[in-house]
């Protein structure tokens, strides 16, 4: 038999995720061990494909990381959670042999976890390589900003943009449209676009996906901006700490130099546009409008009082827009698809789909993207699978630190601006983590007023002292110290900082303390009259003992006490010194047959 | 270090840069900020010290001591957080005999530090061992790797 050419032997891609979930599951090295297994194989047997490796962005479902697709002409077979030792396998039987290896393949719930999503950012995310421009382009790409040169007026363009209804995904939600026209209109010699990319909310990752896993999309987006407004220069402030996302922007900004897409003249046309980047240096406040300006113009993030607006003066006192990630990157598809589309998802006044970091206690944490309007419980139950364990669920955290826990009763709450507010809670920037029965809501009440207390930048007063003392109070109730009296100190003092605070950062800082308040409010008087954490986690209101008449002497709560409370022989009930006792709860963790009692 | 940092000075020059470009270049080069270094571009440069200080001391990523060799940060941002982070912290503190957060252990080989959300939320709870993320960790599995750094620094050592 005559041996095939390489032209006519079956194409083969192996796509593999290459997101942060990905690299830390070991995406690179399950590229490698296929490498390594086809070379190896074919050393014996002529093989009758050759097989193209894709890397790709954030796939959304991290939990099952690493995930690999095998794409067989119109044919693709999904495996989870590969390592790099499968890979062998998977080449000599699905590849050389044709049968995938069933043991790896998705499941139901990887059904599950997209059947209420509607991917807009995120289907390119997952599928295209975004070291490649090309490969953007192939899917669409740069159409947008093609279409708008070719004939768009830039009052058509916003026209356009307030048509479809898309409001700012950093947190704030301010309908875009109108930002760009009052930029627009704003009268200044020089004009900025800002991508804002200093994505500091703990527990929020949407922003750094998009740009590892679809950094031209930033690109087109900005460059439709900038049209717009009338500017021809960019910056994008981005967080050191995403080391891979700088890497790919700073790549793609490359690529987009290097074939003309940016640069003097953009196809031809009279529009010139080029970007910056510019590196954030670790300050939360610097999400902030004002404080992000300072920062690139190399001062103190601090926040000063507005108006001015950005809009009218910003960056070096120029007008200036500033747009997040989330909302720059929607831009080149509401513009290739039109505006009717777009507002054609969501609900009347929230239009389009948003990007959710779906963490904390779910069974399928990772990135989704959901139509505005789906209900909180679809998200947790039909996305996210329901709880580990099958624990209790207790609350849903939403907006970060400046957002607030939403309870059981409202899982029916449908994901708007509005509706979200109403519950004390805000959509804010995507982060979404979910708590369950062993969570104290007293706790991570503190644990948002420990960050932003940290965060405040000290030029106001409220913020600065404010803070503190709230932090203060509640570190009181976790230690037991709570008297009475408190709750309505917090109260009053958390209002007096939400009405007087220079910026977000202050007048957003109380609503983890509000919101909980309002729905676990029997859950800090137990923590200040019982000296009682319901959720058994404040250290300091536990003891800890052991149950004799379950303890079997295995003695490993006495190896794993690093205080030496624990006393025994082997095979004999140990006994624990509640004086010596550091209530760390290793004992409690390493007990295999609950002898150790936790009160 | 002057060489370095006279370099950094003429980037500065050339590119109209700013005080934290300052900062970031030198903090890259050598590692954290010398007070020499702030004494050294505001003579250059005249810009008070104060105000390099001010942006030093403003930002988490400047430091203006020495860093470790190998650097350890535990993630404690929410995901992170409910997840036990503050856990593996503790053991990590203990494992390497620190006090606090930033702190460089005294034969400068390691620092640890707690990070607040490197984006890896839905890995948690997250370790950052030299920009290396290790998912869904416990604080025995990362005791476990600081041991074996811990030993490799040593046979390098005898070596």
């Amino acid at each position: 038999m005559q041996q095939q050419t390489e032209e006519n032997k079956r194409k083969l891609i192996v796509r593999v995720c290459i997101g942060t979930g990905g690299l830390a599951a070991g995406g690179k090295e399950v590229i490698a061990a296929f490498k390594k297994a086809i070379n190896d194989f074919c050393v014996d047997i002529d093989l009758d494909f050759t097989c193209h490796y894709q890397k790709v962005g954030c796939r959304g479902f991290c939990a099952r990381d690493v995930l690999v697709d095998v794409v067989d002409g119109d044919k693709s077979v999904t495996y989870q959670g590969i390592k790099p030792d499968i890979a062998k396998r998977i080449v000599r039987e699905h590849l050389i042999e044709g049968k995938p290896v069933t043991e790896w393949l998705i499941d139901d719930s990887y059904y599950a976890f997209h059947s209420k999503q509607h991917k807009i950012l995120l289907k390119d995310c997952g599928t295209i390589d975004p070291e490649d421009i090309q490969a953007y382009i192939n899917v669409g790409g740069y159409e947008g900003i093609k279409k708008i040169l070719s004939g768009m007026t830039p009052d058509e363009v916003i026209n356009e943009i307030k048509a479809s209804g898309i409001r700012g995904r950093g947190g704030a939600g301010f309908p875009t449209g109108v930002k760009w026209d009052a930029c627009r209109k704003a009268p200044g010699d020089r004009k900025y676009i800002v991508c804002n990319a200093d994505e500091g909310d703990p527990g929020a990752f949407m922003d750094r996906s998009v740009i590892e896993g679809n950094p031209h999309s930033v690109i087109e987006g900005m460059m439709i901006a900038a049209y717009a407004i009338g500017s021809s220069l960019g910056y994008v402030y981005i967080r050191a700490e995403y080391p891979s996302a700088v890497e790919r922007l700073k790549l793609a900004i490359a690529q987009a130099h290097e074939i003309g897409y940016l640069g003097n003249r953009v196809f031809g046309s009279d529009f010139s546009f080029d970007l910056r980047i510019k590196l954030g240096a670790g300050a939360f406040v610097c999400g902030e409008e004002t404080a992000l300006i300072a920062s690139i113009e190399g001062e103190r993030g601090m926040p000063r009082a507005k108006p001015p607006f950005p809009v009218h003066k910003g960056l070096w006192g120029m007008p200036t827009v500033i747009n997040n990630v989330e909302t720059l990157s929607n831009i080149p598809y509401i513009i290739r698809n039109g505006s009717a589309w777009y507002a054609s998802i969501g609900t009347e006044k929230s239009r389009g789909t948003k990007v959710f970091a779906l963490t904390g206690k779910v069974k399928n944490t990772g990135l989704i993207e959901v139509p505005m309007g789906i209900r909180l419980g679809e998200i947790i139950y039909d996305i996210g699978g329901g709880i580990i364990g099958n624990k209790q669920f207790k609350a849903v955290q939403l907006g970060g630190p400046s957002g607030g826990c939403i309870p059981h009763h409202l899982l029916d709450t449908p994901v708007t601006y509005e509706d979200i507010m109403q519950t004390g809670a805000i959509v804010g920037s995507g982060g979404m983590v979910v708590l369950d029965e062993n969570d104290c809501m007293v706790n991570i009440a503190k644990f948002f007023l420990e960050f932003t207390q940290a965060e405040s930048c000290g030029k106001c007063v409220p913020c600065r002292i404010g803070t503190k003392r709230l932090l203060e109070i509640l570190d009181r109730f976790t230690k037991g110290l709570g008297k009475d009296g408190d709750i309505e100190l917090l109260e009053k003092l958390c209002n007096d900082i939400k009405v007087t605070s220079l910026c977000g950062l202050g007048q957003t800082a109380p609503n983890p303390i509000l919101s909980t308040l309002k729905y676990f409010r029997e859950e800090y008087e137990a923590h200040i009259k019982e000296k009682r954490c319901p959720a058994k986690v404040c250290k300091d209101l536990l003891t800890y003992g052991i149950l004799e008449e379950f303890c079997k002497g295995c003695g490993a709560c006495l190896r794993a006490c690093p205080a030496k409370a624990i006393t025994g022989e082997k095979k004999k009930p140990h006994k624990l010194d509640s004086s010596i006792c550091i209530k760390c709860g290793a004992c409690f963790d390493v007990c295999k047959f609950k002898a150790v009692g936790r009160e | 270090m002057k060489n370095t940092l006279d370099e950094i000075v003429r980037q500065y020059r050339e590119k109209e840069g700013n005080v934290i470009f300052l900062l970031q270049e030198t903090q890259e080069a050598l590692g954290y900020i010398p007070e020499e270094a702030i004494y050294y571009f505001a003579e250059e440069l005249a810009i008070p010290p104060s105000r390099f200080y001010g942006v030093v001391t403003f930002y988490s990523q400047f430091h203006l001591k020495p860093r470790g060799k190998n650097i350890v940060s535990v993630c404690c941002g929410t995901a992170c957080h409910v997840k036990g982070g503050s856990k593996i912290a503790d053991r990590v503190q203990k494992d390497l005999d620190v006090a606090v957060d930033g702190e460089t252990t005294k034969d400068g080989l390691f620092t640890f530090e707690v990070v607040r959300c490197i984006g890896a939320c839905s890995i948690a709870p997250v370790v950052l061992i030299n920009n290396k993320a290790f998912a869904e960790m416990t604080a025995d599995e990362t005791s476990k790797i600081i041991k074996k750094m811990k030993k490799e620094e040593s046979d390098a050592a005898t070596n």
